[in-house]
């Protein structure tokens, strides 16, 4: 059968991120994914050489939009682990409101958007107006809605006032209902289910073979999360649950972001009302020579950078790792099998953060292009709308 | 201003492009769209094809691999078109000016009509930007 | 405890015993990170032990240019331990080579292409290793993350313009 090339990207107008994703299709069927990656590269590696180590958690937020806390919080504590040392229980306390913080607003992001490869509009414009919320109570702690600019090494920046808790406890509760009704609605819809179980299945062994993290490979049955293995902040004072699940499809993937934001919704108001007293900021004057290495639980799985100092004031070679680079390589297991009509659903499943990875692209090898991205979508909002009508719905 | 131009701001169809960001003014243009701010009232919406847009709103600091197809969408946009450039990151790169793999500011690339300044520029401030540009081409400032 | 039931001073006590020959320096730093420094030609055989016999994960290797040599270090997690284990391998700087990883398992695949791209090292054995970060019109042979890299683009601005 005649083989033909798909290629989706690069602007694909609701993916914000550019990407080039190539899916060579036999009929129906994908049989092979090419990935490129590239069009975000902006060499913060060697920007950070060239920055003092409290300078260079400026750059460090923006790698990445979406996760803007998680690599801040993952270099601190790398430059802390060279000296080694601990920061003040206030500042574990205050990171790990901000962490939890993020979490939530990252993965209603996702639900937004895999609201809309399926078709479900109305959920998506719903709860990017929740996630608003979230926003809120982030710019009423912080000062502004992304980037917070609160941590630095020996520390956080800025404090929280006392003043500020009630009503950033008052929005977080607020999103509570909708959000059980949102849980309610996704674990009954039969159409859901009939649309994402069963679609892009990964295996517990590819898990552990590609090294995949965070959600991808919670959804497949391996239990890890850095905030359990290996605690910082204050995720080993807290009670609450890590979510894992066994059929590793998209509809586990689903299940686990939104169970998930229970858990940090937990976190946060617990950290909130049991704020200790004390300092924020260990005042770090050097940093000695040395190798640090820190790693932190990012809403979408491990973010690992490794800082090596040699006793000046700017690091001698950053390396940073955001958990899609080890997500990424794994469609190579999920897509090839699947239909062109459920493509979009399981890449969008991984929750790929193209900026941290700083690339996600699907290289095209020579064919004639049936779909664009635009299409593609519209074939998955399609296939949904089919089972509605063939279940009665 | 030109009449077509003026025509066209009843209702522009904005196209959005990203030039290796973080993503952040991404979210925040994208965030213009639900309901809290809405810019669907006065008229914008997005575009899924460049061929159909008339306003390109450009993020992110211009990384080499980018260019490439930045040049080619805004010779596919029929003209007359505004860009509008939003975020530090696409008025002058901001801290990647010494990136190896960004070598030149987008206005050395191509014209910009207006710039929106934040990191990242809250919705607000994008949705006032985009009116002071409608008002500057219907010439009501 | 990990599952066949060792304790941390195991784990190493057993890594010392069996690479007795491969290992260059142990640097135990804390109770969470040992940097152990490993000659290059039994690389692939220890990764591989750390990998599937002892169940650790890959995380990530990362290459610095120091100027008298190129380091690699490969990152390996025992969670069950809360152990971070690091291989260190030094490389010429005129010729890096090392067998590839990548073969062994997957998650080693794209970093191996990365760290070809801006460090210029080699690996023996890699099944693709394209471009992976930068352009396509990059030139050959300048590698970005070396400390003698210099500004090869005539057209680039660095300034302000103010």
């Amino acid at each position: 059968m005649a083989r033909t090339v798909v290629p989706i990207g690069p602007y694909h107008p609701l993916q914000e991120e550019p990407e080039f994703f190539t899916l060579t299709v036999e009929g129906e069927t994908v049989v092979d994914i090419d990935v490129r990656v590239g069009y975000n590269h902006r060499g913060i590696e060697k920007l950070s050489e060239r920055k003092t180590f409290d300078q260079s958690t400026f750059v460090i937020e923006r790698i990445c939009g979406i996760c803007s806390t998680s690599h801040p919080f993952a270099y601190t504590r790398a430059v802390e682990d060279v000296i080694p040392m601990e920061v003040p229980e206030r500042a574990k306390y205050i990171r790990t409101i901000i962490a939890e913080g993020e979490r939530i607003h990252s993965h209603l992001l996702w639900a937004g958007l895999a609201g809309h490869f399926l078709g479900y509009n109305t959920v998506y414009m719903w709860v990017w107006k929740l996630r608003e919320e979230i926003l809120d109570a982030m710019e009423i702690l912080s000062g502004n809605r992304n980037n917070y600019a609160m941590f630095k090494p020996g520390g956080v920046r800025r404090d929280i006032k006392a003043e500020d808790i009630p009503p950033v406890l008052k929005k977080i509760d607020s999103i509570v209902p909708t959000l059980e009704m949102l849980k309610k609605a996704i674990l009954d819809d039969p159409v859901l289910h009939a649309r994402t179980k069963g679609i892009g299945i990964f295996s517990k062994e590819d898990a552990i073979n590609f090294s995949a993290l965070g959600p991808t490979s919670r959804a497949s049955g391996v239990a890890r999360d850095v905030r359990k293995d290996s605690p910082y902040g204050v995720y080993d004072q807290v009670e609450w649950d890590m979510i894992v699940t066994e059929n590793g499809d998209v509809f586990d993937k689903v299940v686990l972001r939104v169970l998930e934001v229970f858990e940090s919704i937990k976190i946060m108001k617990h950290c909130l009302t049991n704020l200790p007293a004390g300092e924020i900021d260990a005042k770090i004057t050097s940093i000695p020579p040395g190798e640090g290495i820190g790693h932190i639980e990012a809403p979408r799985g491990e973010t690992f950078h490794y800082v090596r100092s040699d006793g000046t004031n700017r690091p001698v070679r950053h390396k940073v790792r955001a958990p899609t680079f080890m997500n990424l390589p794994t469609y190579k297991a999920t897509v090839v099998g699947e239909t062109i009509s459920d493509a979009t659903i399981i890449l969008a499943a991984i929750d790929p953060c193209y900026c941290c990875t700083e690339r996600v692209a699907v290289r095209t090898t020579k064919g004639r292009k049936l779909f664009s991205g635009q299409d593609l979508i519209r074939l998955s909002q399609e296939k949904t709308e089919r089972l509605r009508k063939d279940m009665g719905v | 201003m030109d009449f077509k131009l003026r025509a066209l701001l009843k209702s522009p169809w904005v196209f959005h492009l990203s030039t290796g960001s973080c993503n952040n003014c991404d979210i925040e243009i994208l965030d213009c769209l639900t309901p809290r701010f809405d810019i669907e009232r006065f008229g914008m919406v997005l575009a899924g094809s460049i061929k159909h847009a008339d306003v390109l709103l450009v993020t992110g600091s211009c990384n080499r691999q980018s260019v490439e197809r930045l040049k080619r969408l805004y010779e596919q946009m029929p003209k007359p078109c505004l860009v509008v450039a939003i975020g530090e990151c696409s008025l002058s790169r901001g801290m990647f000016i010494h990136s190896y793999n960004c070598p030149k500011p987008l206005d050395k690339i191509i014209p910009v009509d207006v710039y929106i300044p934040g990191c990242p520029p809250k919705p607000e401030a994008i949705i006032a930007g985009v009116v002071k540009l409608i008002e500057k081409v219907g010439g009501t400032t | 405890m990990t599952s066949q039931g060792l304790t941390r001073e195991g784990v190493l006590k057993d890594l010392e015993e069996r690479f007795r020959d491969c290992i260059v320096e142990v640097f135990d730093k804390s109770p969470k990170r040992v940097f152990i420094e490993v000659k290059p030609e039994p690389l692939v055989r220890m990764a591989n032990y750390l990998f599937k016999d002892l169940g650790a994960r890959f995380n990530i290797a990362s290459g610095l240019d120091t100027r008298s040599h190129i380091e690699i270090l490969y990152h390996f997690t025992i969670e069950d331990l809360n152990l971070l284990i690091s291989l260190r391998v030094k490389l010429d700087r005129e010729h890096p080579a090392i067998d590839s990883l990548a073969p062994s398992f997957e998650a080693a695949n794209w970093i191996e292409r990365e760290m070809h791209e801006l460090l210029g090292i080699d690996f023996n054995g890699h099944p693709d290793l394209r471009r992976l970060l930068l352009p396509d019109q990059w030139p050959e042979g300048v590698f970005p993350l070396r400390q003698d890299y210099e500004e090869w683009d005539p057209e680039a601005i660095r300034d302000r313009g103010v």
